[in-house]
């Protein structure tokens, strides 16, 4: 994983709560096999029913990070969506609240996913509504968003700020407690079921 | 050590927690120890990819168990039509020989949507942590288990560890008061519950569901509301286990056997929550005031009393509920006003994790059996496993659906996603038993229904949303 420190770039406004995964990237993308090459899916429904679509809208194009409402990636696990942001070109999610999985597997990809207010959410998009060329930091560091004169912090625990910025891969941390592994298997209740 | 209980009372959900807690650090994530993996060919294949490009084997292919189920066709056991489903069928066969994992392979006697295969070979018990590559793994918690979803990277993280790193999140308990009314069934509780918290309600926390109407229900009841969970933001969803819960494992494949299974029935019952045990936040549902419910909506939290009508988008109280009504219903193509008993259906499919189960089957059937499906409207049947056709056969309820005029198919995730030949045509509307009626959820342009079994086969009889007592 790449190290996430600080990110400077446009953004789009997508004015839409439930954003849910089927809608990041509908499902029949989802037969692939391979990591990467997502772009092509996402939002696809809307982008393809809507030519007024933000991400059908030149002024946005090249932007990196996403303005969205309440409840982003609600729904399916699916990583897709996390790729499909990625690979078009997102570095970071800003909304007031995401579904668990959804910001679990960003923080697990590094798409830093950014929870701020509804309100300052709400000033993001008139903001760059009125300048599609703001630009727009998100300060991992810092925990901080800047654009324009506005300054907002952002909550995100240590653990996952400091695998962020050292762009640490999970299992390889994790590989580390082997030993401790190994020990807590051999007091496993017997009666627990194993596959035959 | 870690996870040793100090006489504090302690919930369900955190004597499962500390039971599994393989280390714990000031700062840090506690890392779980994971039970069960259940794998299918949708979210594992870049896993797969990831453990060969670091030399990784998979820890323990014994607590690792795999099955095909949303790319398979349901009209035949043989012929993947398309190559690129094919093709991901195909790399998990692969990958499992490769990496000695147990699968169910379509034409297997148990193969089947994955959270059918858990509990119907009693490999989900009390107790255990399961996870999977799939957000409705929330549905094995209906037997005291904690069960959640994972994403493509954390399976790759269990494959090789056989564990996850996992923060602690806050405990809910969603108290069912009263009982529920002849007729109403576990997925009119559930509708009615996310409409009323909301798709954000149970973020960040594990839901105890309890109460009188909770102990009433079925092992199949409990899956369907445990299994949508995820719908209202929960991570998880648990029921304590009880009588009910032993007597479905009891004699199961992978349920304990003699002895073994007394120590762990003696176990199973320590895993309720103990009196004097706080809840980080409580719901109340009344489940008396509950009556037969459907969604109007694009999100699980839309929904109304089938009684009711289409509601008007300015009624919402906030902005944010008003736009999102407003897109919900250009996007259905429905009016405000309209009741929603009149709102005409062209596909009903009863099937999928939610209520693909023998007793959901036979729940349809009992309103299908000596009437026929409405001219112009297509019912779908499709079990969610091998296992629960064999046994609806079994019954002859396959029988009763033929000659109603529906379709019996072979079992997997069909129509409850749009990702194999089974889907809505663009505009279609649909009556489903399923948990998502997400726009397109079900087929570009389609446009989804959530109701019970009951009600999916009296609203095919009638060719509109229907109760059953609407066919009196
Ligand atoms: S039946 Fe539907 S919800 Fe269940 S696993 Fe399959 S696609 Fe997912």
């Amino acid at each position: 994983m790449e190290k996430f420190t600080v990110h400077t770039g446009t953004a789009v406004p997508l004015r839409r709560s439930n954003v849910d995964t089927d809608q990041i990237i509908p499902a029949v993308y989802l037969k692939r096999v391979t990591r990467t090459g997502f772009e092509d899916g996402l939002f696809r429904s809307w982008r393809d029913a809507d030519p007024a679509f933000v991400l059908n809208d030149q002024r946005y194009s090249g932007a990196s990070i996403l303005v969205a409402g309440p409840e982003f990636g609600t729904g399916s696990s699916r990583e897709h969506a996390v790729w499909a942001l990625r690979d078009w070109g997102f570095a970071a999610v800003l909304a007031p609240r995401f579904g668990d999985i959804f910001r679990g597997n960003a923080l697990k990809e590094g798409l830093l996913p950014v929870e701020l207010e509804l309100t300052v959410i709400e000033m993001l998009w008139d903001a760059v509504e009125s300048d599609p060329s703001l630009a727009v930091t998100v300060d991992l560091g810092a925990r901080e968003v800047r654009a324009g004169d506005l300054t907002c912090s952002f909550p995100l625990d240590d653990f996952s700020r400091w695998r962020l910025m050292e762009g640490l891969d999970d299992i390889g941390l994790t590989l580390r407690h082997e030993a401790a592994i190994g020990e807590y298997e051999t007091s496993r209740l017997r009666f627990k079921p194993a596959v035959a | 050590m870690v996870g040793v209980p100090d006489g504090t009372p302690r919930t369900l959900a955190e004597k499962v927690w500390d039971a599994h807690v393989v280390r714990s650090a000031q700062g840090e994530p506690d890392l779980l120890y994971i039970d069960l993996h259940l794998v299918h060919e949708v979210t594992s294949p870049q896993a797969f990819d990831g453990l060969r490009m670091a030399g990784r084997p998979v820890r323990r292919p014994d607590l690792t168990i795999a099955t095909e189920d949303h790319n398979t066709p349901t009209d035949n056991l043989l012929t993947i039509a398309d190559p690129v489903s094919r093709t991901q069928i195909e790399t998990l066969r692969k990958n499992c020989a490769e990496f000695g994992i147990k699968l169910h392979s379509l034409g297997d006697a148990q193969q089947g949507v994955v959270h059918v295969l858990g509990p119907q070979i009693g490999l989900t018990q009390p107790g255990m942590t399961i996870v999977c590559g799939d957000s409705h793994t929330s549905t094995h918690g209906a037997f005291g288990a904690l069960a959640f979803g994972i994403g493509t990277s954390e399976v790759e993280h269990v494959l090789a560890t056989q564990t996850l790193p996992q923060a602690r999140p806050k405990t809910m308990a969603v108290n069912v008061v009263g009982e529920l009314a002849e007729g109403v069934t576990a997925k009119d509780l559930i509708l009615a519950l996310i409409t009323q918290v909301g798709t954000g309600g149970g973020r960040g926390h594990i839901v105890e569901y309890r109460g009188e109407a909770i102990r009433k229900l079925s092992m199949e009841g409990r899956m369907t509301v445990s299994n949508m969970s995820i719908e209202w933001g929960a991570r998880a969803g648990m029921v304590a286990p009880d009588e009910t819960t032993f007597a479905y494992l009891a004699g199961r494949e992978y349920a304990p056997k003699g002895e073994a299974w007394d120590e762990a029935v003696a176990y199973w019952r320590t895993l309720a929550t103990d009196e004097g045990a706080t809840f980080d936040t409580e719901v109340t549902l009344d489940a008396s005031a509950i009556t037969p419910f459907v969604t109007w909506g694009t999100n699980p939290g839309q929904g109304a009393p089938l009684s009711a009508r289409v509601p008007d988008p300015a009624d919402f109280g906030s902005e944010a509920e008003r736009n999102a009504a407003t897109r919900a219903l250009d996007y259905m193509a429905l009016t405000p006003g309209t009741p929603l008993r009149e709102v005409p259906i062209d596909v009903v499919f009863v099937g999928s994790c939610t209520n693909g189960r023998l007793e959901d089957l036979r729940a349809a059937a009992n309103v299908l059996r000596g009437r026929k499906v409405a001219g112009g409207v297509r019912m779908l049947v499709v079990p969610g496993s091998a296992a629960v056709r064999a046994a609806a056969e079994e019954e002859g309820l396959n029988e009763v659906f033929t000659e109603a005029g529906a379709e019996w198919r072979f079992a997997g995730c069909s129509m409850c996603l749009g990702m194999n030949p089974d889907i809505l045509e663009p505009g279609q509307r649909s009556a489903s038993t399923s948990n998502r009626n997400f726009e397109g959820r079900q087929g570009k342009g389609g446009r989804t229904h959530l109701v019970s079994p009951s009600v999916a086969a009296a609203t095919a009889v009638l060719g509109h949303l229907a109760a059953p007592t609407d066919l009196n």
